[in-house]
């Protein structure tokens, strides 16, 4: 499959902790197409951000991949050897972070910071590195860039600093981009400026990017694909249309519920109920069966597979698949619908 | 940044005229009439009242102080009253051997305690890490008059290894490199452990920074991010602590001075204590306050340097 550049298949990433084995990331598996964008949607702790430091291979040290693939166009790049993933960090694989306060070195130059990986993957002199930051600084949008490249981070703003970290990850002309959360510590007002910054020079320079987020307007605003993530499991993945449209999971369906939208009128907004269970004591069955209004014993007993669709849709749920019985009522929106089928349809009534 | 030196400058006067307050005091806080005690038990009341006019103690305090002031600032800083010579070339002689003993040992307990705290940030919780923070632990704890004996006992006179090193220093600095070492190290290994300690946990605070993990997303090599990224920010705190240990050898070798019968500035107060020769006491605390009011000013400035976030203001 020459179009995806990313696929990940059944990533298990562990930490070890002095109360046992904690599976942070339990089975995740997705695809991204070149210069598509890919969501990766959860709340705090499903695994997300562990998932795109995976992909890097950045775990802190008491986190161990300890099983499945990456595969970067084509190759595993869970084989390569420290060195090998040097090369592909800042250079093919971007990526940018939640926090643009804490994320730049307080005791180096903006354009020190540019430089440094400029000079390490593209071998420019000092100099070179030097005008090559100050077009980055102005491609992303900070104004009088020759002045800004000589100041600190605490001389920038939040804002300010995120276009800085931005413009370190395009350094090189990666050829994926992974934004974890990059705009939940920004104004909204910059939240949206940084968002199409991001699309503006993806479609520019044709970039794929993993967006990790927790926000579903942002996912509506910037994805092509969603994986939705949960207790370190994906539950769902799908085109953008689908999963707006037709969410599948019980999960996802929440996560609607809970969203306030301007084209549907609901007088109030379905909170999912519970809590994300703890990574030390998952629920036997499916990690989400103690919050799913829709749980049976199957559910509570034994956990789902990742169900495909002829679309390259996969849910993972009991409901779409052949051990269902009997229909399940599940409310998108206030709507109610019949959801039942397997694999490849839904069936849904009114 | 000239602006910011002058100000931190402006700043030290008021703390070196506390300091020369208090030096200065220390002739009225001692139990007893100076003059007497300078003349004597047995001297007679002339004597003594000679001796009181002549230092000028019946006049009242805050005239004597403006006086001892405008001595100082003159260079002048009394005589001693044991040998008679002018207590500034006393001093003169023996300050350069304090200086230079500290300053080794400020060499020494940062070269040992960088490495030392670095290498057990980097291998934390591995046994290198144990056994650096353990050996750590020995140096602080170790008094340093009981550890420069045990040098001694070790090294010099032959008990147990060859008597390798002079017991004492007796020729100037230079005549005989292996002078150096023993005092040296007794100075300085307190210095090297907690130079060690503080640069492991600050070390280990820095290398969980969001930066570090910038740093290695944009491909740098392990060595890159500890050697450029962390240590710049570890050395902060450092920093500080290398400053305070510099004075504190300054003043804490005096014990360092005694063992090893160096003639530096701290066996010269000793010395003075003793006899009472309350000038050289005088002025020797005045020196020492001095640098460390100096050494401190350094500390600020080499701390903007590192730090850019530190306001001028």
């Amino acid at each position: 499959m020459e179009t995806d550049l990313l696929k990940v298949e059944d990533l298990r990433t562990s930490f070890y902790t002095d109360e046992g084995e904690v599976k942070a990331v339990d089975g995740v598996s997705f695809i991204l197409p070149k210069g598509k964008t890919l969501g990766i949607v959860g709340e705090s702790g499903s695994g997300k951000s562990i998932t795109a430091l995976s992909i890097l291979n950045l775990l802190a040290s008491n986190g161990k991949i300890v099983g499945g693939e990456i595969n970067f166009k084509g190759k595993n790049l869970l084989s390569f050897s420290d060195k090998e993933m040097r090369e592909i960090r800042g250079n093919a694989i971007s990526m940018i972070f939640q926090e643009p306060m804490t994320s730049l070195n307080p005791v180096f130059t903006v354009g020190q910071q540019i430089s440094e990986s400029i000079i390490k993957h593209q071998k420019l002199s000092k100099k070179e590195a030097n005008i090559r930051s100050i077009e980055l600084l102005k491609l992303v949008g900070i104004p009088s860039p020759d002045k800004r490249v000589k100041q600190y981070p605490y001389e920038l703003s939040g804002g300010m600093r995120q276009r800085v970290m931005i413009a370190i990850a395009l350094a090189c002309n990666p050829e994926m981009l992974i934004a974890d959360e990059p705009t939940t510590a920004l104004d909204v007002t910059i939240q949206a400026q940084i968002l199409g910054l991001i699309r503006g020079l993806q479609t520019r320079f044709g970039m794929s990017v993993i967006m990790i987020t927790h926000d579903l307007g942002v996912v509506a605003e910037t994805c092509d694909f969603v994986a939705v993530m949960y207790a370190g499991q994906v539950v769902e993945y799908s085109d953008i249309f689908t999963l707006f449209e037709e969410p599948k999971h019980p999960y996802t369906i929440g996560l609607m519920n809970s969203l306030p939208r301007h084209d549907v009128e609901i007088e109030k907004l379905e909170p999912i109920r519970g809590n994300v269970p703890n990574p030390k004591e998952m629920p036997t069955g499916c990690r989400f069966s103690p919050r799913c209004p829709a749980a049976t014993d199957l559910c509570r007993r034994e956990m789902p597979e990742l169900l495909k669709d002829d679309d390259g849709n996969d849910v993972r749920c009991w409901i779409y698949s052949e051990k269902w019985e009997g229909e399940a009522e599940v409310t998108v929106y206030g709507e109610k619908r019949i959801a039942k089928g397997h694999g490849s349809e839904t069936i849904l009534s009114d | 940044m000239t602006k910011f030196i002058i100000r931190r400058l402006l700043q030290t006067i008021p703390v070196l005229i506390g300091v020369s307050i208090l030096v200065f005091s220390l002739m009225y806080l001692i139990p007893g009439d100076p003059a007497q005690m300078i003349a004597g038990e047995a001297a007679s009341p002339q004597t003594v009242e000679q001796i009181r006019e002549k230092l000028g103690l019946n006049e009242p305090p805050p005239k004597q102080y403006l006086k001892y002031m405008s001595n100082i600032i003159q260079g002048d800083l009394g005589n001693s009253i044991r040998s008679g010579r002018p207590v500034a070339d006393e001093i003169k002689a023996r300050f350069w051997v304090t200086v230079e003993l500290s300053f080794y040992a400020t060499i020494l307990a940062v070269f040992i305690g960088l490495i030392a705290g670095i290498v057990s940030a980097v291998k934390h919780y591995t046994w290198s890490d144990v056994t650096i923070m353990i050996v750590a632990l020995f140096g602080l704890s170790m008094p340093n008059f009981w550890f420069g004996l045990m040098l001694i006992q070790w090294f010099a006179i032959g008990s147990w290894m060859p008597d390798w090193m002079p017991q004492m220093r007796a020729s100037g600095w230079g005549d005989d490199w292996k002078q150096v070492i023993l005092p040296v190290v007794t100075l300085g290994t307190g210095g090297a452990a907690i130079i060690a300690r503080m640069t492991r946990a600050s070390m280990l605070e820095v290398v969980g920074q969001d930066y570090i993990r910038t740093a290695r997303a944009k491909g740098m090599g392990e060595r890159v991010v500890i050697y450029r990224h962390a240590l710049k920010n570890a050395l902060i705190p450092v920093i500080t602590v290398v400053g305070l240990e510099f004075g504190g050898f300054l003043g804490g070798a005096v014990l360092t001075e005694t063992i090893f019968a160096i003639n530096g500035m701290g066996r010269l107060t000793i010395d003075a204590i003793r006899t009472r020769d309350f000038p050289i006491v005088q002025g020797t605390v005045l020196i020492i306050s001095f640098l460390f009011v100096f050494v401190n000013l350094l500390v600020d400035i080499s701390y903007r340097l590192l730090n850019k976030r530190i306001d001028l203001n």
